[in-house]
């Protein structure tokens, strides 16, 4: 089946078997793989993108369900060569060990800081509990989309809470 | 050890991240070369049972099918090679019978996913089942084997104290007889299981072969973390020497020891990339993970303390049976062991520990973050907690009265293993202050008045890591079986480039830890060269010198130390070239970000250019006796293991309608010696401490009594998600060890290894009011409930 849509602002299109699923069409015809597959059962959320702005786990969507959509994943987020404030949040935080989640971890707390410009730290937890990391304990992905929503609202960013500070 | 440069004791942000956070980082299943074919496995649906045939005829016939290998085309390459193999190793594919379910019985290649995964449905196998061993009591003690040619399930015992002294565990056994037959003492004994878990790495496993018959050599991509080993498990199964196969393991996506293994897929796609000429490639699903990857824990077992009613400790034993599923693989029997090590913890007291490792009819286990030393620390926490609380003596001080005293040369513990240094009071202490815990105590007495159940748990915990010396290879520390006789040993060459950038290349295996950051920060410290100019290599058997990989806590320490140890042989080279160059003496040469000066004379200076540029033009060394190049390779082989420490506590609220408990707080000083980087210490800490609550509250690899496993989902199988956990208050003692340079011990399992009995005494103190004694994990809330409805009759 003949799929179009655009993704990170580029027109595509290709004939896919009806059963590909979302991801796949990224990962494998678009050779984007930053969105990874952890389980493609829809729980670990690491396949998540942007599908008409809204986050979905590419693995419980086909492709052919996206056909006119405008999709963006992880390397659509930074623009001009500057890093998207989730993304530098991470960073500035250590909100990432293996960076197997973190893709579509960002794309969740991206999502939530469009809903929500300035959530509360449950706030934040239930925003990305959709979204599984083994690694961090979410401890610093907490305080990375925290980081992120402060310069989203041009406030200072809170200080790190490691011991030592900076 | 001074630490004297900002560059080490420093947050310095991630090397790693901005690949990781813009979606560039590599990882196995990412890396897809012209022509690759696709593996999928036709798997056991049983967990015993004789094969009486296999039919593959369908599945040859079946679109896109390039390949259909059983057994019989792979039996002339052996079984899997594993380190520890002491009873059964595993078969390449199902040998005549299966024994746990997810075996894989055939393996299907083809052009794409999907048709691989057709075929393997076509695959039609007629099984005789047979009864399943899947009960560790009655795998100890049945007729009924996993094994029908082994005399038992039993693979081996591990025993001590001291370990590998029969007359004297005999002594022990007798002064613990003697101590309980006082009347001034009191037994008390807690019966728990450790049950068995899936580690669940977010990245599945994955690996894509190729095999260039010209050359004759290997080129493998593996989601590893111990890449070498892969290597020599192929070259040795393949006849080939190490240098005809090229692994590398690209950004591996969590490790926590599922990867900390060489697999039979792994070989497999190496035999049919050769068979078939073309790039083989295999990525695990996470429905058959449970039942391809190795799983962890699974004990059962007795702990028991003998003391005085003012909380002296007499005796301390442990008796418990080990799950090692159906075969072993590389570390498998061996696992048990690394809790003996440890298995008297931070105390003095006569420790009798045995763990029996025994067969079953589920699927192997191995290292899973903690390894063995979680389990210790289990039974061991969770009885002297029991103890001090039939006593009623505050736990705190019970610990405090039984600890060693603080040491900086090691001392022998009650197993019979040196431990390097260590000052346990003092750590105890800091946790209770920090921590205000009598404030705590009288919050909880506060909340206890209004009716509700809240609970404080503390604990301590001694872990043994960063494994070393290489004189363990007699233990089976080592890649021997694999063809490559290297003990575990640090591994790293650092090298000064002609431009005067920094690469270092490091013999580890890191699925997250943030190697390339610290590495840089170590080689600045002794350099000056600041960490933007060095680049970190590592998982890459061809870049790298022999490495050992990324496991048991030990890349810092010993990896970290032979890189500290390269980095001060290259400045002192750097020295010798400005010292040549700058007519002065080598002493009295300084090194920082700009290059070299003579001390005191600060405009008698070359940069870093000059200095490089003099190395990779050997003439400009002139009539010295220097050699041109500017690097060096250090294999450090420390004189032990290290110990690190430390202490947790827990506070919780358990719903006394539901039984639901929720984490209160969360604080942990842990004690591993210097700290390089506080960032990656801290979030090491959090990812340890959580995956240690997932065992505490959610986490269960369930089997029913057929060998079903009911867990195979992420829906079964709950791990901690963010909504589920508080905030972490991470603190630390330092205590460095005096075995390496940098001071350095480990802590990337020290988290979970302090966690789990942390929660479970917490949730105990909770319904002490209700005489709750125990729960066993994981605290579901139906558990939890049953256990407060049978306590209120």
């Amino acid at each position: 089946m003949q799929v179009s849509m655009t993704v990170n602002g580029r027109d595509v299109s290709a004939d896919v078997e009806p059963r590909t699923l979302l991801v796949h069409f990224i990962r494998e015809e678009l050779r984007l793989t930053g969105t990874h597959v952890g389980c493609e059962t829809g729980y670990c959320g690491a396949c998540t993108v942007h599908v008409d702005g809204k986050p979905i786990k590419s693995c419980t969507m086909l492709a052919v369900q996206a056909d006119g959509a405008t999709v963006t994943t992880i390397e659509g987020m930074a623009s001009n060569g500057e890093l998207h404030p989730v993304q530098e949040g991470f960073w500035e935080r250590h909100g990432l060990q293996c960076g197997f989640c973190t893709p579509g971890m960002i794309m969740s707390a991206a999502a939530l800081l469009e809903e929500n410009e300035n959530p509360s730290e449950d706030e934040i937890r239930h925003g990305i509990e959709g979204n599984l990391c083994r690694c961090t304990g979410y401890h610093n992905i907490v305080r990375a989309v925290e980081y992120a929503g402060a310069k989203m609202r041009g406030e200072e960013p809170p200080a790190p809470d490691w011991e030592g500070g900076d | 050890m001074a630490m004297t440069t900002s560059a080490l004791g420093g947050s310095v942000r991630r090397r790693e991240d901005p690949a990781l956070i813009q979606g560039s980082g590599l990882y196995t299943d990412d890396y897809t070369p012209h022509g690759t074919s696709y593996v999928a496995f036709a798997r056991s649906p049983l967990a015993h049972a004789k094969i009486n045939s296999i039919d593959t005829s369908a599945a040859q016939a079946a679109d896109g099918v390039v390949a259909v290998y059983t057994h019989d085309d792979v039996a002339h390459l052996g079984d899997l090679l594993a380190q520890v193999v002491v009873a059964k190793g595993r078969p390449l594919l199902a040998n005549g019978e299966v024994n746990h379910v997810g075996e894989a019985v055939a393996m299907v290649v083809a052009e794409s996913v999907a048709q691989a995964k057709d075929a393997a449905d076509m695959i039609d196998v007629d099984y005789d089942p047979l009864p399943a061993v899947i009960d560790l009591k009655e795998a100890l003690a049945s007729d009924n084997l996993v094994h029908a040619d082994l005399e038992s399930n039993v693979i081996v015992p591990w025993e001590a104290g001291p370990f590998g002294d029969e007359e004297a565990i005999a002594a022990t056994k007798q002064t613990i007889a003697d101590a309980k037959a006082r009347d001034d003492t009191v037994t008390v004994s807690v019966e728990a299981v450790n049950q068995k878990l899936i580690p669940v790495p977010i990245e599945p496993r994955s690996v894509v072969a190729e095999w260039n018959g010209g050359y004759g050599r290997f080129r493998v991509h593996s989601s590893s973390q111990v890449p070498h080993a892969l290597m020599g498990a192929i070259k040795t199964t393949f006849g080939l020497n190490a240098n005809d196969v090229h692994v590398t393991a690209p950004e591996v996506g969590g490790g926590f020891g599922v990867k900390l293994n060489v697999y039979n897929d792994e070989i497999l796609c190496c035999f049919a990339a050769q068979q078939l000429g073309r790039p083989v490639k295999w990525t695990e699903t996470r429905r058959e993970a449970p039942g391809s990857s190795i799983q962890g824990r699974g004990w059962v077992g007795t702990a028991t303390v003998t003391g005085t009613k003012d909380g002296e400790i007499l005796g301390y034993e442990l008796d418990a049976i080990a799950d090692m599923g159906a075969y072993e693989q590389n570390f498998t029997a061996a696992i048990p062991f690394l809790g003996l090590f440890v298995g008297s913890g931070q105390y003095k007291f006569p420790t009798h520990w045995k763990a029996t490792c025994v067969f079953t009819n589920t699927m192997t286990t191995d290292a899973y973050r903690g390894a063995g030393r979680p389990e210790a620390a289990y039974y061991l926490e969770r009885v002297i907690d029991a103890y001090a609380r039939e006593i009623e003596v505050d736990p705190v001080q019970v610990r405090l009265k039984n600890f060693f005293e603080p040491f900086d040369e090691a001392v022998v513990s009650p197993i019979g293993f040196a431990i390097d240094t260590g000052d346990y009071g003092n750590n105890l202490e800091k946790l209770v202050e920090v921590s205000g815990y009598e404030d705590l105590k009288a919050e909880r007495d506060a909340a206890r008045a209004e009716g509700r159940h809240v609970g404080i748990g503390i604990t301590t915990y001694c872990e043994v890591c960063g494994f070393a010396p290489t004189a363990l290879s007699e233990l089976g520390f080592s890649w021997a079986t694999y063809g490559l006789p290297a003990g575990f040993y640090g591994t790293s060459l650092v090298r000064i480039n002609p431009d005067a950038s920094v690469t270092v290349i490091t013999g580890t295996g890191p699925s997250g830890q943030g190697h390339q950051t610290t590495w840089a920060q170590l080689v600045s410290d002794r350099l000056g060269i600041p960490t933007e100019r060095i680049r970190v290599i590592h998982g890459d058997t061809e870049e790298s010198p022999m490495g050992i990989g990324t496991f048991g806590s030990r890349s810092l320490a010993v990896d970290g130390s032979a890189t500290y140890d390269a980095a001060e042989r290259v400045a002192a080279k750097a020295k010798n070239i400005a010292a040549h160059l700058l007519e002065a003496s080598a002493d009295d040469i300084e090194l920082d970000a700009d290059g070299a000066s003579v001390a005191g004379s600060p405009d008698s200076s070359v940069d870093w250019g000059e200095i490089a540029s003099a190395a990779y033009l050997p003439y400009r060394l002139g009539e010295t006796e220097i050699e041109g190049g500017l690097e060096s390779h250090v294999i450090f082989d420390a004189p032990n293991a290290t110990w690190p420490f430390g202490a947790h506590l827990a506070m919780v609220e358990v719903d006394g309608e539901t039984g639901d408990v929720k984490i209160l707080k969360y604080m942990t000083v842990d004690d591993c010696g210097n700290v390089v980087n506080p960032m990656i210490v801290a979030g090491q800490v959090h990812g340890g401490v959580t995956q240690g609550i997932g065992q505490a509250l959610f986490e269960e690899s369930i089997y029913d009594e057929s060998g079903n496993l009911l867990t195979g989902s992420l829906l079964d199988y709950p791990i901690p998600a963010a909504a589920d956990l508080p905030m972490f208050e991470t603190s630390h003692t330092v205590t460095p060890t005096n075995i390496n340079s940098i001071g350095a011990k480990g802590i990337g399992e020290a988290g979970t290894i302090g966690s789990a009995q942390t929660i479970v005494n917490a949730v105990v103190d909770a319904l002490e009011s209700l005489g709750v004694k125990h729960i066993d994990m994981p605290l579901r809330p139906k558990r939890v409930w049953a256990a407060m409805q049978e306590a209120r009759g």
